[in-house]
């Protein structure tokens, strides 16, 4: 251990702790904004650019960057000296005279890490008056880039090139020219982007946004010819509330449905509800290759993927489309719900689907993108109509001057609101594969499954793997969140050495809970924690477990699809993909 | 811009360079540089390739080639022109030459006519200075050039 001084306290730490570690553990919180260190994953940026974390060192000619500098034995700091803090202002005055001041109506405002800081040091004048950098905004389908207002803290790139290893983000040129870009310059969807979002989660400034469609919603909300229904993803209902000042993994189902409710919208029903579409039907073609696999039938490709998230089937299009063949067809469970609401539940209610919105609430910014695919529209008129963020949800419930926190719990509607525990674990890594095998086991072994809690193939770890007994038969199962995992297994599939039968793969650290479209963790990952936490507590909950058992999910079947993988449900619920490895584009 | 095609004994030629140094995406800066000397610029077809064996984003690669005043994505004119921006012949007047090629070339410095004919670009000091200001083209040196000589040294190579 080392002794050192901080602000005249004497503490402890071990080797190798930065000043900024050790400050924290007094209780002392020293100032960043280009520092990211997302605990639990193992993911630092520390380009110890911006100098916004300096502290004196005695003996040391220089400020040091608290963020980037090690403890050393009998080592003295001050962290608020009078040259600290000036120095501090300085910096953040710099990047202030070229940074745009239009907080007032920016999509970060409140949750931007740079208003905070000039907040916190009461920055009242920016002393620094000069040119300022402009560069075009560039808007793709669900994630906007306002260069303007980069600082160059280059979080973003870590994330895209380290952790998902997409390669879309780069810093290029130089000096007061310098911006975050694609490559060549060109607009995002010209990029292999992914749309993940988890670049826009990680930006501590307006730089990276989502697409707002939270106008048109209210627009349609108000428009008396449509009737406007929607959904929710599992994971919105356990992240919601901390946009609220709730504890993180506050499960805010009942509060959520009640708000949505009063928001006008004429049925609200789940994405749950699809989720148990989702695992019946590709459930279904996993047991079907599966079996087909051990009568040795050399056809059958395996392992299967699943594909219930868009962020992931972008990835592949983009990078593998030569195993194009590989993942299920099952849509995601997003879009199934479109599917099912303007054909079975609009001749329900016997309207016309252009009568009918479906708006979605996911913790996604991938499934903007996505509901706007062609091949999810008939006749122009898309399955779902608007994807809205967690964040998104949270400004629509402000707007509409409601009080979140003291809203009494409601229930969903029926049909399309009934889910059983299976469907609400879709929002974590592992939980699509567990409800996959909760329902696969009894269908395959034709046995009820007695202990449905399948642990092994829970946790947090990147890459994980498990065995599963299928009553003497072993299913192997592989799972991999962040697509930098999801390129390893996918590289040993085109190697051929991947051993699995099934595996789970969703773009964002920690499946849907760290989501792009979520209320912002700031780097605290114990947030992740709680949140995955409060969805197995939701699925332990409720009285049906296994996807198969919802009742109307049953009916649906009797009434309108017949039997997993019919005709109907190939055209409604499954789709093909597309190889999108064109080379880059130049905009002229 | 877009529909540059490179032959494809270039582009063995690129992978062969890439080869050379390990495919090691360590040496982008050198690999960079090697293929520069050979094709004379960088356009985006050739930095894909060298991102897909070096194993790296384009992204990347772009990030360099624009960070680096030295590499080009533009192709040299055929006549390249390039003016001393050196002390002695900046003092000397050198801007306002450079100016003069600007207005009548109506090309900014690092462009190439749209003929394919000239390029503009600015060197440091040639060691000339007793020349100030100095202006190359290709490899002929023209000393004292004064802005009114401009449009006689294009007028040479305009018949050529
Ligand atoms: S959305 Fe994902 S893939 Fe796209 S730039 Fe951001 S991090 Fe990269
Ligand atoms: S876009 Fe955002 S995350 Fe990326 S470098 Fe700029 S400020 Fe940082
Ligand atoms: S993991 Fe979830 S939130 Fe992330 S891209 Fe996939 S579906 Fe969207
Ligand atoms: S936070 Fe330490 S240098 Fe940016
Ligand atoms: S300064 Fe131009 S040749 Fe020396």
């Amino acid at each position: 251990m080392i002794n050192i001084k901080i602000d005249n306290k004497e503490i402890q730490v071990a080797p190798g702790t930065t000043i900024l570690d050790a400050a924290k553990t007094v209780g002392i919180n020293i100032p960043t904004l280009c520092y990211l260190h997302l605990h639990d994953f193992n993911i630092t940026n520390k380009p110890a650019g911006c100098r916004m974390c300096v502290v004196e060192v005695k003996g040391r000619r220089n400020l040091a960057p608290a963020c980037a500098t090690d403890c050393h034995e009998g080592m003295e700091v001050n962290t608020h000296n009078i040259r600290v803090l000036n120095s501090r202002k300085t910096v953040l005055e710099l990047i202030l005279s070229d940074h745009p001041t239009d907080c007032l109506v920016c999509a970060k405002s409140g949750n931007c890490e740079l208003q905070t800081l000039a907040q916190d040091m009461g920055i009242r004048q920016i002393q620094y008056q000069g040119e300022q950098s402009t560069y075009r905004e560039d808007t793709s389908p669900a994630i906007i880039r306002d260069v303007d207002k980069c600082i160059m803290c280059r979080r973003c790139e870590m994330m895209c090139n380290d952790v998902q290893t997409v390669g879309v983000l780069s810093a290029v040129n130089r000096g007061f020219m310098s911006v975050v870009a694609p490559a060549f310059e060109m607009n995002l969807d010209h990029s292999v982007c992914t749309y993940c979002g988890q670049c826009v989660a990680v930006c501590p400034t307006g730089a990276l946004t989502e697409v707002d469609h939270t106008n048109q919603v209210i627009r349609a909300l108000a428009d008396p010819s449509k009737t406007v229904i929607v959904q929710t993803a599992p994971a919105v209902r356990v992240a919601l509330g901390e946009e609220f000042g709730m504890e993180a993994g506050s499960l805010v189902t009942g509060k959520m449905v009640t708000a949505l409710r009063n928001l006008g919208f004429d049925y609200v029903f789940d994405t749950d509800f699809a989720a148990d579409l989702t695992i019946m039907e590709e459930g279904t073609e996993l047991l079907d290759r599966i079996t087909r696999h051990l009568k040795g039938d050399k056809t059958v490709k395996l392992p299967i993927l699943t594909s219930c998230c868009p962020g992931w089937v972008n990835f592949f299009e983009h990078q593998f489309p030569e195993m194009n063949d590989i993942p299920s067809t099952a849509r995601s469970p997003q879009q199934m719900f479109g599917a099912i609401a303007k054909t079975y539940f609009a001749e329900k209610l016997g309207i016309k689907r252009e009568n009918l919105v479906v708006v979605s609430i996911m913790p996604c910014l991938a499934k903007k993108y996505e509901c706007q695919r062609d091949e999810f529209s008939t006749n122009g008129n898309p399955d779902v109509d608007y994807a809205v963020s967690t964040r998104e949800l949270a400004h629509l419930i402000k707007q509409a001057n409601i009080d979140f926190n003291i809203l009494p719990d409601q229930e969903f509607d029926r049909p399309m609101g009934e889910s059983t525990g299976a469907a609400v674990i879709f929002g974590t890594t592992g939980g699509v594969i567990e409800a996959a095998a909760r329902t696969a086991y009894e269908i395959f072994t034709g046995k009820t499954l007695e202990k449905v809690d399948f642990e092994q193939l829970r946790g947090m770890d990147w890459i994980r793997h498990a065995t599963v007994d299928f009553d003497g038969t072993p299913i192997k199962i592989g799972i991999a969140h962040g697509l930098g995992n999801a390129r390893k297994l996918l590289q040993d599939i085109k190697d051929g050495k991947s051993e699995f039968h099934a595996i789970e793969i969703m773009a964002c650290p920690g499946g849907c809970i760290g989501g792009g479209g979520q209320p912002l963790h700031l780097g605290d990952t114990s947030i992740l924690m709680a949140r995955q936490k409060a969805l197995y507590s939701a699925d332990s909950g409720k009285t049906l477990r296994k996807s198969h058992e919802n009742p109307y999910i049953q009916q649906l079947y009797a009434d309108f699809l017949g039997k997993p993988m019919s005709e109907k449900s190939h055209h409604l619920l499954h789709t093909h993909y597309f190889d999108k490895s064109k080379p880059a584009e130049i905009n002229e | 811009m877009a529909n540059i095609k490179i032959s494809e004994q270039k582009v063995q030629q690129i992978e062969a360079i890439c080869k050379d140094f390990n495919n090691e995406k360590g040496e982008l800066i050198n690999v960079l540089h090697k293929t520069q000397s050979l094709v004379g610029y960088l356009p985006a077809e050739i930095q894909e390739i060298i991102a897909k064996n070096l194993n790296c984003s384009v992204a990347h690669v772009y990030g360099v080639v624009t960070f680096y005043s030295y590499f080009t994505m533009i192709p040299k004119g055929e006549f390249p022109i390039s003016i001393c921006m050196g002390t002695a012949c900046y003092v000397r007047g050198a801007e306002k030459v450079l100016d003069e090629f600007k207005r009548i070339l109506n090309v900014p410095v690092g462009q190439t006519t749209p003929d394919g004919k000239f390029s503009l670009s600015c060197l440091r000091c040639v060691g000339a200075c007793g020349l100030a200001p100095v202006v190359m083209v290709g490899d002929k040196v023209y000393g004292r050039v004064s802005p009114d000589g401009v449009k006689d040294i294009i007028k040479e190579y305009k018949q050529a």
